[in-house]
């Protein structure tokens, strides 16, 4: 790991230990699950320059799993959580290798379609609850001992899985893997003829980006113990685009700060109603006529080092 | 009167109705979308934002200054046309040279705008719109109801969708938008002015989501989000029937609806996903779609 890097990322842990006891927790948490989706789709559009337009089916789809799976099968958290992603990354796999039969803006669609399709169903089984979603999951003993119906304790359980996600992703980027992604990215033709299969890496980056925004949508229903419509609706994937552009795509942090910006901004504007959706469009318009690098692209420029 | 695999021919023609209804609008709105992807290369996120624009365009000239249906039908596409002339003009120009995707995140963004806009003002509750005094009413097939209304938004879609056809594929003006399509420096050096072409491509495009919504307008009720949800449905459209040819998006959009009618008879619960489900075997089988040219 760069020395930047690393020097980065213990501020921000440390940032991170002391953040409950400044803001509410919850929120606080709400943070660092939006902050690890994003953080998971920058692998995909920013690494792997694949525009996903339905991301909300992964991290949708594994709310509904974990929180099923803690409330039905009554599975300790950890184990709920672990349920939650090993469906998103199944459904990645499956809609992944279709996907990636396409390019470009086709891409896109049929990602968003088949996230579409994923929302019909959260919207008409038997186990979603329909309109409702599942409310009150219960929180549970993490591996059998420690309960985590403490805000505080449950925090720590939040700040482990998405820190280390979010680490995790840093070491798949910045692996041989990881090089030969963004060799696709940038020219996939000159990959091909390198030897790679090229549709193989697409979908192995596709299905991880996947399971790491399932862990992000599993963890986020033990927090909220509920999982709800909102979070397969294709505003979400769109709410994930908007995150990843305003910090700035192929960033290691731009995700992070874009997810911190918007969760914020939502956050404090609710009240304000329709006016967050078009706030939201006005920064999607900007952000695409003219700031293209995101927030910390624009840092990264400055100080001519990689973020 | 007889019966097919136990459902009333009565249903199954009024579902098969609806179909088409619904295929009406899928055909108009993928074949804008066709329309503006050929020549500008931009997938129209803000094509359902326009479509519902259409029918707030027509739902205003009513209630603010009394023009009625008639009129709004040329009207209200003129306004989201012209509207998109200059979306065109001040955002969309400035993205040609980039990756197409940028186009897509654009327009997304103008869609959250516009429905944010109507929702901010007209709240999220629908708006009724009166079916003109013309066109109320209906037929006895004898062996269904047809009513006028319907009738007509079939027979307007279809004599729209195939007079852009036979424009585009027929005429000299058409032979210019294809040629500028596949090489517009060429086309450009010839005289042409390439750049108010696709202008008012994109103006034409999106007049045509503006109609869509003015005919939606008495069937559906007006409201903010009736673009949203459709819109997802049309990308689907859009990706069966492939990118490559205006008559695949029109008769792609009008046999899909009449799947959909087919498939709320047969097995009600599935008619909401079987478009996708299309899609998903339509992928694995010819990934280029029915219609399309393979890339």
């Amino acid at each position: 790991m760069a020395p930047l890097h690393k020097v980065i990322f213990l501020v921000l842990f440390a940032f991170l230990l002391v953040l409950p006891f400044m803001v509410y927790p919850v929120f606080a948490m709400k943070l660092m699950c939006f902050a690890l989706f994003a953080a998971a789709f920058n692998l995909l559009l920013g690494f792997g320059g694949l525009l996903s337009f339905g991301h909300a089916a992964y991290f949708g789809g594994a709310s509904y799993v974990a929180a099923h799976a803690a409330k039905v099968w009554g599975l300790t958290p950890e184990l709920s959580v672990l349920v939650g992603t090993a469906a998103a990354a199944f459904l990645g796999l499956i809609i992944g290798s279709l996907a990636i039969k396409r390019q470009g803006i086709y891409f896109a669609m049929v990602t968003l379609a088949f996230a579409q399709m994923v929302y019909f169903i959260a919207l008409q089984a038997e186990f979603t609850g329909g309109e409702d979603g599942i409310q009150s999951v219960p929180r549970g003993d993490l591996f059998g001992l420690i309960s985590l119906h403490d805000n505080t304790a449950l925090y720590f359980f939040v700040l482990a899985i998405t820190f280390g996600g979010v680490l995790a992703l840093y070491r798949i980027t910045h692996s041989p893997f990881g090089q030969v992604i963004k060799a696709i990215r940038d020219n996939e033709t000159r990959a091909v003829s390198l030897g790679y299969d090229v549709n193989r890496y697409k979908l192995m980056v596709f299905v991880l980006s996947a399971t790491f925004a399932g862990l992000a949508g599993a963890t986020k229903s033990q927090v909220f113990q509920l999982a709800s419509l909102t979070d397969v609706h294709w505003s979400m994937s769109g709410e994930v685009v908007l995150m990843t552009l305003l910090g700035g795509m192929g960033t290691v942090f731009g995700p992070l700060a874009g997810a911190a910006v918007i969760v914020t901004m939502q956050n404090y504007l609710a009240s304000f109603g329709a006016w967050v959706t078009i706030i939201q469009g006005v920064i999607f318009v900007l952000g695409v006529m003219l700031f293209r690098e995101g927030i910390v692209g624009v840092l990264s420029r400055w100080l001519k080092r990689p973020l | 009167m007889f019966e097919l695999l136990g459902i009333p021919p009565q249903v199954l023609m009024g579902q098969l109705l609806l179909g088409l209804i619904n295929g009406s609008f899928y055909a108009v709105l993928s074949l804008g979308l066709a329309v503006i992807f050929g020549l500008l290369n931009i997938i129209n996120f803000s094509h359902g934002a326009l479509y519902m624009m259409g029918a707030f365009a027509s739902w205003m000239l009513l209630n603010y200054i009394g023009i009625g249906y008639w009129p709004a039908l040329i009207l209200a596409p003129l306004i989201v046309g012209a509207f998109g002339v200059v979306l065109e003009r001040l955002l969309l120009n400035k993205l040609y040279h980039l990756d197409h995707l940028y186009g897509l995140l654009l327009t997304f963004g103008l869609a959250l705008i516009l429905q944010g806009v109507f929702r901010n003002y007209y709240g999220i509750s629908g708006m009724p719109y009166q079916i003109p005094e013309s066109l109320s009413g209906g037929q006895n097939l004898g062996f269904m109801f047809l009513p006028n209304y319907r009738a007509w938004v079939i027979v307007a879609s279809v004599v729209v969708c195939f007079g852009t056809w036979f424009v585009i594929e027929k005429t000299r003006l058409g032979a210019y938008l294809r040629a500028g399509t596949e090489n517009p420096v060429l086309v450009g050096a010839f005289g042409i002015n390439v750049p108010l072409m696709i202008t008012l491509t994109y103006g034409f495009g999106v007049a045509l989501a503006g109609f869509a919504g003015v005919l939606a307008a008495p069937i559906y009720s007006v409201n903010p989000n009736m673009g949203a949800d459709l819109i997802i449905v049309v990308f689907a459209v859009v990706v069966i029937g492939g990118m490559g040819s205006i008559l695949g998006a029109i008769i792609t959009g009008f046999g899909l609806g009449i799947v959909e009618g087919l498939t709320r008879v047969f097995y009600p619960e599935g008619s909401a996903v079987v478009i996708f489900v299309i899609m998903a075997i339509v992928l694995l089988i010819k990934p280029e779609g029915l219609f399309g040219r393979a890339a």
